[in-house]
């Protein structure tokens, strides 16, 4: 984050000398940035204007209805989408700073093991979302016979985020510099007392920032769903970790595939109330990183 | 303390913000033994059943037993009927291993299904709820193709014609040089099955350089936009989208049929007029909420289809559902 006022005050010293070239560059970051901002506003617009009258409580007061579609709602969909999220916020996020603290601070990076932990940590990342549904369904669906539940939705994007967590949690852990752990143990603190008193505190805005952007990427998973054979069409609330479930993306893919016009409109309410969730989600971890965040 | 604290805000951030919409139902959070065992009930009285029935399979057949399991809602409530899309194949898959109670199906069950259930000594019987037409698009602009034999959909369709007929003259020389677009199911799909079996001859013979899609509307758009194009799915996505797009007549030998309500109950559109099935296993009837459903779901089936817009039986296929029904509750 103190990158970025740095490039500002060294464009302002630049472009005196070099006035021209600046200039050009300066054009083609703002295009590059203008792009992905067109692109959000037109899904923004699209989506708004298609499904604008179908913005009521109905959506979130009603049960999704293949006969009446234009009083159906999403509200199976927002339970489930919920649910699995918790779950998954539960399982994920404090196994993965875990294995972050572990990787960065006790972790000896020269053994074969620790090396192998980090390359396939970072292969994870990379992993399509598929090939975890795929694994849910055959591991934990079937072996483990958690069948197609809120449990087996939640492990398996558990593991799907696990990675991305990791790995921002420890960017953030490796942020804070060496000096203040120099500092604790001179001071005659233990490695824990290091960690957990001056290396989390500090690192809280990254860990936080990383986390929910990793579950916001969850929330909009449908693939692992998909292969995972969560119900699309249904009308209950989950009442368990052991009940079936649907998700939200899930049943937008269903509305759309649907052959009436009024699913259609439906699904762009549906995409509006998850995108809403989304922002919801993002603006939470800017303010975590805007209310701890510390200078060094 | 006090970053003990702070970190354990931060790790609970994202649950919290989330928690804090879905508060509603956090007290039940605590019993996940309840789903379970509500299943075993013992009930046997028909005033309040209980318990969730596992239904997937075919997405043609989902929105008709989704209808089926929201009108039976209204009068049992407390059973929750959870239905799927994964398609025929992906439903029979998870119907054999055990994993739902009924499976959808716009095709009957292979063989090989059929011993991955015998495997497992899954029971089931084929019950047909619906019938459906599988209509043959081209849009508006076009306007030769009004009538096609099966001869012509197979000279269109079948794996010989892969870059070879690409355009309509290739079908018959009396259409227009118009460069040839196919739209077409995926190949997971029951329709995609049925018309191959019926047109090509073999089910899943298909050539494969056609534009696939698991979502119906895809292909509606992608016959309405091309003049050359030409596609296939079932009858109700023709009535929604009839501003866009005729309906070719299909000529099996006896005259030029168009796909209808009529011409698909009576049997007269063939060989494109299909029936629509679930499967319940025979286990799965014994559970009272399951009996419950069926029984309701077979005595309002014509009432169900109109409501989901699906083409009901006539009174000889009616009658035929409700013995086989009978048969399956007393084995």
């Amino acid at each position: 984050m103190a990158v970025l006022s740095t490039p500002k005050s060294a464009v302002q010293l630049a472009s005196k000398g070099r006035p021209l070239k600046e200039h050009l560059f300066r054009i083609a970051l703002l295009s590059s940035l203008a792009i992905a901002l067109i692109f959000l506003g037109m899904l923004l617009i699209y989506t708004l204007e298609e499904g604008w009258g179908r913005l009521n409580p109905m959506l979130w007061e009603n049960m999704p209805s293949i006969r009446r579609p234009e009083t159906a709602g999403i509200q199976s969909g927002i339970f489930g989408t919920l649910w699995i999220i918790s779950l998954t916020a539960l399982m994920a996020l404090p196994t993965g700073i875990l294995a972050a603290i572990y990787l960065e601070e006790y972790a000896d990076r020269g053994r074969w093991y620790n090396k192998i932990i980090e390359l396939n940590i970072s292969n994870l990342a990379a992993v399509p979302s598929i090939v975890y549904g795929i694994l849910g369904l055959g591991i934990i669906a079937r072996w483990l016979q958690f069948g197609f539940t809120v449990m087996t939705g939640a492990i398996t994007i558990s593991l799907l985020v696990l990675p991305i967590v990791i790995i921002s949690a420890r960017e953030a852990i490796r942020a804070v510099p060496p000096s203040i752990r120099e500092g604790s143990l001179a001071l005659g603190a233990t490695q824990w007392q290091t960690i957990w008193r001056q290396v989390l505190p500090a690192s809280i805005p990254g860990i936080a920032t990383g986390s929910i952007l990793a579950l916001s990427r969850a929330i909009g998973e449908a693939a692992p769903f998909l292969m995972l054979g969560a119900a699309t069409l249904v009308r209950f609330n989950p009442e368990g970790v052991w009940s079936s479930f649907t998700v939200l993306p899930l049943q937008i893919y269903n509305f759309i595939s649907q052959s009436r016009e009024e699913f259609h409109v439906l699904a762009a309410a549906a995409i509006v109330v998850l995108l809403a969730i989304l922002l919801v989600m993002n603006s939470v971890a800017i303010w975590l990183r805007n209310r701890y965040q510390k200078r060094w | 303390m006090k970053y003990a604290g702070r970190l354990a805000a931060v790790t609970l951030a994202g649950v919290l913000s989330l928690a804090a919409c879905g508060g509603g139902d956090a007290g039940t959070e605590a019993e996940p033994g309840a789903t379970t065992a509500a299943s075993e009930g013992a009930e046997t009285a028909p005033a309040a059943l209980s318990g969730e029935i596992k239904i997937d399979g075919s997405s043609t057949v989902a929105p008709l037993t989704q209808a089926a399991a929201e009108i039976f809602g209204e009068e049992q409530p407390t059973v929750k009927i959870a239905v799927g899309t994964s398609g025929t194949g992906g439903g029979f898959e998870k119907f054999c291993a055990g994993e739902t109670d009924v499976s959808d199906a716009s095709r009957p069950i292979k063989d090989e299904e059929k011993a991955n259930c015998a495997a497992k000594s899954i029971n089931f019987s084929e019950l047909t709820v619906a019938v459906d037409a599988l209509t043959v698009v081209v849009p508006k602009e076009n306007t030769w193709a009004t009538c096609l034999t099966v001869d012509q959909l197979k000279k269109a369709w079948e794996p010989a014609a892969e870059g070879k007929v690409m355009s309509w003259k290739d079908i018959d020389g009396k259409f227009p040089d118009e460069p040839l677009k196919l739209y077409g199911p995926g190949t997971d799909s029951g329709t995609f099955d049925y018309f191959t079996g019926e047109v090509n001859g073999e089910e899943g013979a298909s050539r494969k350089d056609y534009s696939p899609s698991e979502n119906d509307n895809d292909i509606v758009n992608g016959v309405a936009g091309a003049k050359g194009g030409l596609g296939y799915f079932g009858f109700t996505y023709f009535e929604e989208n009839m501003d866009k797009l005729n309906a070719v007549q299909i000529d099996s030998g006896s005259g030029c049929v168009t796909p209808s309500v009529e011409t698909a109950q009576n049997g007269t559109y063939t060989p494109l007029s299909r029936p629509l099935f679930i499967y319940p296993s025979t286990a799965a009837v014994k559970r009272p909420e399951v009996a419950a459903f069926l029984d309701f779901y077979v005595a309002n089936i014509n009432s169900i289809a109109k409501d989901a817009k699906f083409i009901p039986l006539n009174a000889e296929q009616e009658a035929k559902l409700k013995s086989d029904l009978t048969a399956l509750k007393a084995s």
